[in-house]
Parts: C-alpha cells; structure tokens; sequence
C-alpha cells in the first residue's frame, strides 16, 4: 500500500496541494477526480516523482520513500500520460523493451518475450514493427501502457487516460484498467470524468481547488 | 583546349583535395562540438550559457575570413602558433562549431518536454534518454539547416587562400593570372558543382532514412 501523508506542493508561492493525504490500496483502483485546475495532475506527477513536494512523505509497504529519487530503487511507480508520449523515432517494440534493456539490463529476448506477452495481452499484435505515428490513439495509448507495464512497476498511474481518445473508447479504457485490475495490479487514474471514474474505482479520492 | 585541361588538372584537382580535408574534417568535428555546445546554450548553469553565447555572438558577428587572419597572424602575438593548415581548421571549426550549436538548440527546443519527462519515469538516465530519443529526433529536425551549412561550407573553404593555402579556387586563379585565360575558373567552378552535387546527394540520403518516423 502506498500512503501520502500531509503533502504539500505550492508552485512560486502559490498553494496547491495543502496537507494532503491519501491512501493507495493494494491491487485496487484509485482515482482521483475534481474540477480542473484543482491540482490533480500536480498529484500525479508528485507520486510518479516528476515534481518535488515542498513537505509531507510517501509512504510504501511500511517504509518510507521518495519518488523524486527512486532511480536506484526497485519498480515503484509507471505512468501513462494523457498525451502518451511514446518516442516518435522508435517502433512500438523498442518503445516497450528500451528501458527494460538499458535500466533492467535485460537481454534483448528476455525483453523481447516478455514484450509480446503483453502485447498480445492488449491486443496489440501485428502491431509491433509500426512507427507511432502509424498508430491510432486507442493504440498509442495501449503501447503506453505496455511500455510502463514491462518496467514492473507495482503502482501503474494515467493522467487523464480518456481526454485524448474517441468518447466510444472510453469503454474499451474501463476493460483494460480493470482487466490489468484482474491481473493484481494497483493503479491510479486521474481523471475529470466522473462516470468514467466510478465506473472503474475501488475509492474515488477528490482534489478541490484551495481557496486562496 | 583538352590538352590545356589535362595540363591544369592535376593543380587544381591538388587544390580540391585541400577543399575537401578542409570541408571534411570541419564537418567531422564541428558538429559533435556543436551539439556539446548546444546543451550549453540551454543548460541551466547560467555562466556557461553567457559565455557560449558570446562566443556565438562573436563567431556569426564578425566574417570568417577575418577570423582566419586573427588565428594566423593575431594568435601568434601571444604565443599561439598555428601551421597554415591547422590555422584553417582551427579557425573553421570555431566558427561552424558556432553555427551548429545555434541549429542544435533551435532542434532541442523544438523537442516535447515530455519527451524527457517520459523518459525519466522509464528511469532511463539522461545520457541515455539524450543518445536513444532525443538526439534523433533533434537530427531530424536539424538535417536541412545542416545540409545548408554543409554547403556553404565547401564554398567557404575557399577563403584559406587568405593565409597561404592552396585550395581549388586559387588553383584556378594561379593558371588564370598565369595563362590569361577563363578557363580554368570555369574548371574550377564544375568542381564546385560537383562537390556540392556529392554533398546534396548525401544529404537527400540522410533526409530519407530520417523519414521512415515522424
């Protein structure tokens, strides 16, 4: 389980995660909702270490830790941003087994096997020689979620995983979150769209604007 | 006339070898040196930023041909002593080094934070992240204005002859002064051509190998 106690984060001055707290259970799914503005991807990208909070601590299985600095430590956190940012110059294959390769020091086939496994589990099969570009957006953001899966993080979190895509994908997203869910994975999902979120959560945690 | 050609050819063509080491190794080495110089101008450490920039400013500011005397003849003043050859190199690649990095950064700006931002969650370090995503799509970005440069490089060349080296244009105006006759810089402008010709055909090369991504 992962905890957020008392977090704080402020951006120039301006307050906007004020003692917070949070609670991610095991194999559920969290998301998180509110108004835009509120500071929910700010959330996000505290937990998967891409900002620094100002206070507060992380707390995972009983110890502490800081995601702004989990280089060296074990897989904790994999995201799948709302834009997906998959690597344009790469084919779907070595957008999936790069890190794997270059962090995990896997053989090419062991990251190689591993890669079609999950492709093939996200219905991504034939797809693995293709560029990005030569991918719809329901694709793209299957190949990002295989490429933060094949890292073996045990949390997987996505910034806004419908706002990019075609509103009658959006079922298609609630099957691939709670079919990972199946499949004992934690996640955490940012999102505005209320239905969409209740729908697919376990605990809907809410982040309102602070009143300046 | 072909046996006056044949009688010049092995003087220019003698110059057009010095034109292509010229253009070769200011190629080879003020490119890499112009993306070093391009993490500078963006880096976040501001001194290296202003000095880089000066250094741009005082590179692109002032003419190449100028820059060659000063490295000749100016550094020499205070100890600096260069051969004619390696003055010209020295000199060249200052100043493409200096041209390279301003196309460099315009490709790293031009580059998604979130490119590095994904990457960082992928725990790839940075040199890492820059080799495998960056660097290429930057080099994607950049390839026209390279290849420009690239171009003009090879008639840039032709300005060493202000130091004493004999390059393929002052071949040709030796034989002109000497034999009063145009010809040889009409030689000597069809070896320009086909040095650039080579050079486009390259170019158009890397452009198709970048275009199999976007």
């Amino acid at each position: 389980m992962l905890e957020l106690k008392n977090i704080k984060k402020q951006f120039s001055g301006r307050t906007i995660l004020d003692n917070f707290n949070m609670q991610v259970p095991d194999n559920q799914i969290t998301t998180i909702v509110g108004p835009s503005g509120a500071g929910k991807t700010t959330l996000l990208r505290c937990i998967s270490g891409l900002e620094k909070t100002n206070s507060g601590s992380f707390i995972l299985d009983g110890k502490s830790f800081d995601p702004a600095n989990n280089r060296d430590n074990d897989n904790v956190i994999g995201v799948v941003f709302q834009d997906f940012q998959l690597f344009p110059n790469l084919t779907v294959l070595d957008n999936i087994t790069l890190a794997p390769q270059l962090v995990l020091k896997q053989s090419k086939k062991e990251s190689e096997k591993q890669a079609q496994k999950l492709i093939d589990q996200l219905n991504l099969t034939g797809k693995e020689s293709l560029y990005p570009y030569e991918l719809s957006g329901g694709q793209k953001q299957r190949v990002a979620i295989v490429r933060a899966l094949a890292m073996n993080p045990k949390i997987l979190c996505y910034d806004e995983p419908t706002s990019a895509l075609d509103p009658d994908l959006r079922h298609t997203v609630e099957n691939i979150i709670l079919g990972l869910k199946k499949d004992n994975m934690t996640q955490i999902v940012v999102t505005h769209d209320m239905e969409f979120a209740k729908n697919i959560a376990d605990q809907i945690v809410r982040v309102e604007p602070i009143k300046a | 006339m072909l046996h006056y050609v044949s009688e010049i050819l092995p003087s220019l063509l003698s110059g057009a070898w010095m034109t292509i080491n010229i253009f070769f190794w200011t190629l080879i080495a003020s490119i890499p040196l112009g993306i070093l110089g391009s993490l500078g101008l963006t880096s976040k450490i501001a001194p290296l930023r202003w000095i880089l920039k000066f250094y741009v400013w005082l590179m692109r500011g002032t003419p190449l041909l100028l820059q060659l005397i000063f490295v000749f003849y100016g550094l020499p003043i205070v100890g600096i002593i260069f051969q004619r050859y390696d003055a010209a190199l020295f000199a060249f690649i200052l100043n493409y080094t200096a041209y390279f990095a301003e196309i460099f950064r315009g490709g790293f700006q031009a580059i998604d934070p979130g490119q590095f931002e994904s990457a960082r969650v992928l725990r790839l370090t940075r040199g890492q992240t820059l080799i495998k995503i960056v660097i290429p799509q930057v080099v994607k970005i950049v390839v026209p204005s390279i290849g420009n440069e690239t171009i003009n490089l090879i008639k840039d060349s032709s300005l060493v002859y202000v130091i004493g080296l004999g390059d393929l244009l002052r071949a040709g105006n030796v034989a002109t002064a000497r034999d009063v006759t145009l010809l040889p810089l009409v030689l000597v402008g069809i070896i320009y051509l086909l040095m650039t010709a080579v050079a486009t055909f390259v170019l158009r090369k890397v452009e198709q190998h970048y275009r199999a991504w976007r």
